[in-house]
């Protein structure tokens, strides 16, 4: 299937709006969170959604709060969208007990069981057949809720997809898997891992629905996920999507943005489709954004982003108690 | 009482949980059309159709994973794996996954899953097919690692794991599902966690689990015919380990061997010595022997495989060392 | 939580110490280091100092009293707390510890319910670690005072400090002579049967006096009898002139008081050089290999009031005549005024006995195990000798008797020994040559 192109533009104002917020929120928190770790407030590992926030803002807004969003250890966007507070979020990415996981797991291991978000996992593609798993036990109660699972597309190469998408396609699992392709595995190119240039093809080994979509075009990612998600709804049929997208910084922290295994000349270029700013264009020629309502919602976000940094720095690091707290939870009889 | 084989144990814990509680489901290889590779989960998918008794492709990570996933959101699975050799591909599930899902969110998603199958050597299934892994999964926090070594035991701990509400590593036998011992009918749970003194005696302390448990018992009907009456524990679960038990016993008899199956180097047997040395080292007055298969990997050939296994030979030969006897 | 006081080994081969004096009363403050009490070993009177703070609630060894090392003598703690519990155990055992081990009538065997070394003698003792003897320490480190290092099972070393059981008296039957259970319940089974010898016809009271044995005294006895019973000792003599080394002896005395030596000086001197080059003399036997020391530790044999103690003179033959002179006169000081540590009398490779002082002409001394030999030094004498020209002439001259453990030194290794010794002594210059 051939990228969709068709913008959104149907005069749904205050939808636009949400997405828009959503978009801006996750930037200029990410922005936030990279100055923090560069004050050494954030330790470890730390993975910006910095140039995909398009995709996670296409999908999850679709979802219901019944239904199941897992993802790897590139989370924080995805946290937020699926409505996880970012006071509870910085938290956890500065490792105090406030934080959604009680300072337990860390930027790659953010959970919300409020929320459904069922983390934030470290192996790369080891949370694929968990989603599967998702699926299996709404299958089992005779649900309808949907599981969404987002990944890298160099997760694509890995065994456990492969064994997680055959038994999804063979069982017939309600879980939309969504392969965010920024490109790089790392510091690698898929054209140096992957054997097929065409990711969502795949789809096709395991009898499975799939689609390509343009990853920067918020709507299309939005009109491609409403789809996936009624076939797993209503049919209990999975759908693979190759989202191609891009992000504007390193693979993680301690990734240089280019200059390494990327030219600056080739991140400029995509940076020239900054999703941000193609639905700010979008919105602009509509006649549903000035001046005025972006700074208003951009001086809104900066407070509530200030907000959650200072939360999370008055919120103590969990106790030497907390080292040995579950690790098992106590049997209740025997 | 009734005498049911250690197959059948299994078979009616099963059956029982899966009646008691709708969330807790059997996938594995086999499982289902085939009655079990084993035959242990003979019938159940007659009784308790297709979704709840699931047949797998050979996936060991894929349907391990799947587990996981459906134990977060708050299902029961019991995940059979049709040795625990092919589970080794599984480990990213088990212990990267399993172990860890509750610590690392904060204690918000515990997973109630139980990992089952068969453990250790058979008869020459040479060497891809004959390890014994508890020493690998032991040593992880965030599992509970469980060996039972009679009908018994394996009745009463499997439904103790699918209620604990813990990841559980539950090691069975091929050797052990042909054994018999009694059962009772009515149901009945054993606490992991628990050793269970099998024999007593004052003069040494055999420490042991799962297949060993026989070969521990046979060198012990033996040596008392020689006079020489020893203290058999069955340690039943390995994490946790009822060091309580260990301690009693050796400090009773003053002297200990471990019969294991697996290997030597960073076997369970070595942190049995490591407990026993720490808390009974007055009461020593030798030092702590291990019985344990040869360092090598299992050779198929019959008279070379016997002899790569601890036996009941080298049990007693490792006894009457502990207790300075000639041989 | 209150501090336990114990008979403390405060020697290496202390089994029993009789508590002297008590320094402090029940009731008095005392803090962690204070001295306790005083206690004579086997070797001298030592200080039991207090390892814990509080009040002395308890003394429970009455001063005077005899017990085996590990015995509760005491217990500290706070003004209130209880210890019924902790002195409950000790009265009984106390009780029959104070005994006093003196023998009743010369011709009962001593018997104590402390040193089982006293019960039937288990199979034959392993080396036993002497009071001058580094038995396992390695050649190259300093002179390792501590004495060999008994090989036993916790538990047996645990039940040998419950009944009092000597380890060092033991030989185990465990792999490589392990010490272990059964033999620490051998023992105790033989030591509690009982031993009673009917004494001789009664001699009347005032025909004689008792005097107890002290610690030294009980030392000396138990240890030179095990000594000259399993060893095949033989015996070489040799006279040895003087003059030369009278020469140098006037000569040193003109250079003023400070370098004066004496005629034992200068023999310590000469035998510490003479084992340096005879190594296979300077040795220990070890019951399956002899050790042949290479630094030379004399032990010097000092008559006390209570006993002979051989404290040593370390590396003695890398020291000059002045420094041998000097630290020969200190620790014999030392020695008399029983103020030596287990570290000055431990550790020699080779000991020295000397008589001279009291007439006796010759005599054998008794081996100091483990070593191979000890060198008995005579007095000396003017005795008249045929000179050069043929005619007679007067010389000093001196006898010396070297007894040697066959085991480990034949006739001709030992006659080599006193061939040197004779010749440095002989030609005193060769000291410095």
């Amino acid at each position: 299937m051939a990228p969709k192109k068709k913008p959104e533009t149907n005069g749904n104002a205050a939808l636009h709006k949400e997405l828009l917020h959503h978009m801006l929120m996750q930037r200029r928190f990410e922005e936030k969170v990279a100055e923090a770790y560069a004050l050494g407030k954030i330790g470890g590992f730390c993975h910006l959604y910095i140039g995909q926030e398009a995709v996670s803002t296409g999908i999850l807004p679709l979802l219901r709060d019944d239904d199941y969003v897992i993802t790897t250890y590139r989370d924080h966007g995805q946290a937020l969208v699926r409505g996880m507070s970012p006071r509870s979020v910085m938290a956890e990415l500065f490792g105090r007990v406030d934080g959604c996981s009680k300072g337990k797991g860390g930027s790659m291991h953010l959970f919300d069981r409020n929320v459904n978000f069922m983390g934030g996992h470290g192996i790369v593609g080891g949370h694929v057949p968990i989603a599967a798993g998702f699926g299996f036990a709404i299958k089992y109660r005779g649900g309808d809720q949907v599981a969404v699972c987002f990944m890298g597309e160099a997760a694509v190469n890995n065994g456990a997809f492969h064994e997680a998408l055959n038994m999804a396609g063979l069982w017939k699992l309600p879980v939309v898997f969504v392969i965010e392709n920024n490109k790089y595995g790392m510091g690698t190119a898929e054209s140096r891992s992957s054997s097929t240039k065409e990711m969502y093809k795949r789809g096709d080994t395991y009898s499975m629905a799939n689609a390509l979509v343009d990853g920067q075009d918020v709507f299309a990612v939005r009109e491609a996920a409403a789809a996936a998600i009624e076939r797993a709804r209503t049919s209990y049929e999975a759908t693979l999507l190759e989202v191609r997208t891009y992000r504007f910084v390193g693979h993680s922290m301690s990734d240089a943005v280019s200059g390494t295994y990327r030219t600056k000349a080739e991140l400029e270029e995509y940076m020239k489709r900054d999703p941000i700013n193609l639905l700010k264009a979008t919105m602009t020629a509509a006649g549903e954004l000035d001046d005025a309502a972006l700074q208003a919602m951009e001086a809104e976000i900066a407070a509530v982003v200030q907000d959650a940094w200072d939360f999370a720095d008055a919120s103590p690091e969990p106790p030497l108690e907390a080292l040995y707290e579950d690790v098992l939870v106590e049997t209740a009889s025997s | 009482m009734p005498v049911i084989t250690y197959r059948d144990a299994l078979n009616q814990a099963l059956r029982e949980e899966m009646h008691n509680d709708d969330r807790v489901f059997l996938m594995g290889e086999e499982v289902g059309q085939y009655n079990g590779a084993y035959k242990v989960s003979k019938g159940l998918l007659e009784e308790f159709g297709e979704q709840r008794v699931v047949d797998t492709p050979i996936t060991e990570l894929g349907f391990a994973g799947v587990g996981v996933g459906a134990a977060m959101v708050g299902l029961r699975p019991v995940i059979e794996f049709m040795t625990w050799n092919f589970a080794l591909l599984a480990l990213d599930q088990v212990v990267n996954a399993a172990a860890k899902m509750l610590y690392m969110s904060g204690g918000q998603f515990p997973m109630p899953i139980v990992f089952r199958g068969p453990n250790g050597a058979a008869l020459q299934l040479s060497a891809q097919h004959s390890q014994a892994w508890e020493s690998w999964l032991a040593h992880i926090p965030g599992l509970k690692v469980v060996a039972p070594g009679t009908p018994y035991d394996a009745k009463g701990l499997l439904k103790s794991s699918i209620r604990d509400g813990n990841p559980i590593v539950f090691l069975e036998g091929e050797m052990l599902y042909n054994t018999k011992g009694e059962v009772p009918e009515e149901p009945y749970l054993i606490p992991l966690g628990k050793a269970d003194l099998k024999r007593e005696g004052s003069d040494c302390s055999i420490i042991t689990s799962g297949k060993m448990v026989l070969v521990a018992m046979n060198a012990a009907d033996q040596l008392a015919k020689e006079g020489i009456k020893v203290d058999v524990v069955d340690l039943r679960t390995i994490r946790p380990m009822d060091t309580e038990a260990i301690y009693a016993s050796v400090r009773k008899t003053n002297r200990a061997v471990v019969v294991e199956e697996g290997w030597e180097i960073c076997g369970i047997g070595a942190q049995v010595v490591d407990f026993i040395q720490r808390d009974c080292f007055d009461a020593l007055d030798a030092p702590v022997l291990r019985v344990h298969q040869a360092d090598v990997p299992m050779p198929y050939a019959k008279a070379i495989e016997k002899a790569a296994k601890p036996d009941v030979p080298k049990t007693i030969a490792a006894v009457k060392k502990v207790m300075y006897l000639e041989a | 939580m209150a501090t336990k006081v114990f008979m403390e080994a405060l020697s290496p081969t202390m089994e029993e110490g009789r508590l002297v004096k008590w320094n402090k009363n029940e009731g008095d403050a005392v803090k962690h280091g204070d001295v306790l009490a005083e206690v004579e070993t086997d070797k001298a009177v030592m200080e039991l100092v207090a390892r814990g703070d509080g009040i002395l609630r308890a003394r429970l060894v009455a001063e005077g009293a005899a017990v085996p090392v590990g015995t509760l003598v005491g217990v500290i703690g706070t003004k209130d707390e209880d210890i019924s519990a902790l002195t409950a155990g000790a009265a009984a055992s106390a009780t029959s510890a104070v005994t006093p081990s003196a023998p009743a009538a010369a011709a009962t065997p001593p018997t104590n319910a402390g040193a089982a070394a006293s019960a039937p003698t288990p199979p034959p003792a392993a080396p036993v670690a002497a009071s001058g003897s580094p038995t396992l320490a390695p050649a190259q480190s300093a002179a390792s005072l501590s004495p060999a290092r008994t090989i036993a099972s916790p538990l047996a070393r645990k039940l040998a400090g419950d009944k009092g059981v000597d380890l060092n008296a033991i030989h185990g039957s465990g792999p490589g002579g392990r010490i272990v259970k059964r033999d620490i319940e051998a023992i105790a089974a033989a030591a509690s049967a009982p031993g009673a010898v009917a004494p001789p016809r009664k001699a009347a009271a005032g025909d004689y006096e008792d005097v107890p044995l002290t610690m030294i005294r009980k030392t000396i006895a138990r240890r030179l009898a095990e000594s000259i019973g399993p060893i095949p000792t033989f015996y070489l003599t040799a006279e040895i002139d003087l003059s030369r080394a009278a020469e140098m002896r006037a000569a040193a005395a003109e250079l003023g008081d400070a370098y004066k030596v004496s005629f034992n000086d200068i023999i310590l001197k000469a035998t510490a050089t003479a084992l340096s080059q005879h190594p296979e003399v300077n040795a220990h036997w070890l019951g399956d290999h002899i050790r042949l020391h290479n630094r030379v530790h004399l032990g010097m044999a000092v008559a006390t009031d209570d006993g002979l103690i051989v404290p040593v003179i370390f590396d003695a033959n890398e020291k000059g005549l002045g420094a041998i002179s000097k630290e020969s006169k200190e620790l014999a000081k030392k020695a008399r005024e029983r103020k030596l540590k287990p570290e000055e009398y431990t550790g020699s490779t080779f000991s020295v006995s000397n008589l001279g002082m009291m007439q006796i002409d010759q005599f054998t001394a008794i081996i100091n195990p483990p070593e191979v030999g000890i060198l008995a030094i005579g007095a000396i004498e003017d005795k008249v000798a045929v000179a050069a020209d043929g005619g007679f002439e007067v010389r000093k001259k001196l006898r010396v008797t070297m007894s040697c453990d066959h085991r480990a030194v034949d006739g001709a290794v030992g006659a080599k020994f006193l061939q040197t010794l004779r010749r440095l002594i002989e030609n005193p210059l060769l000291l410095v040559h």
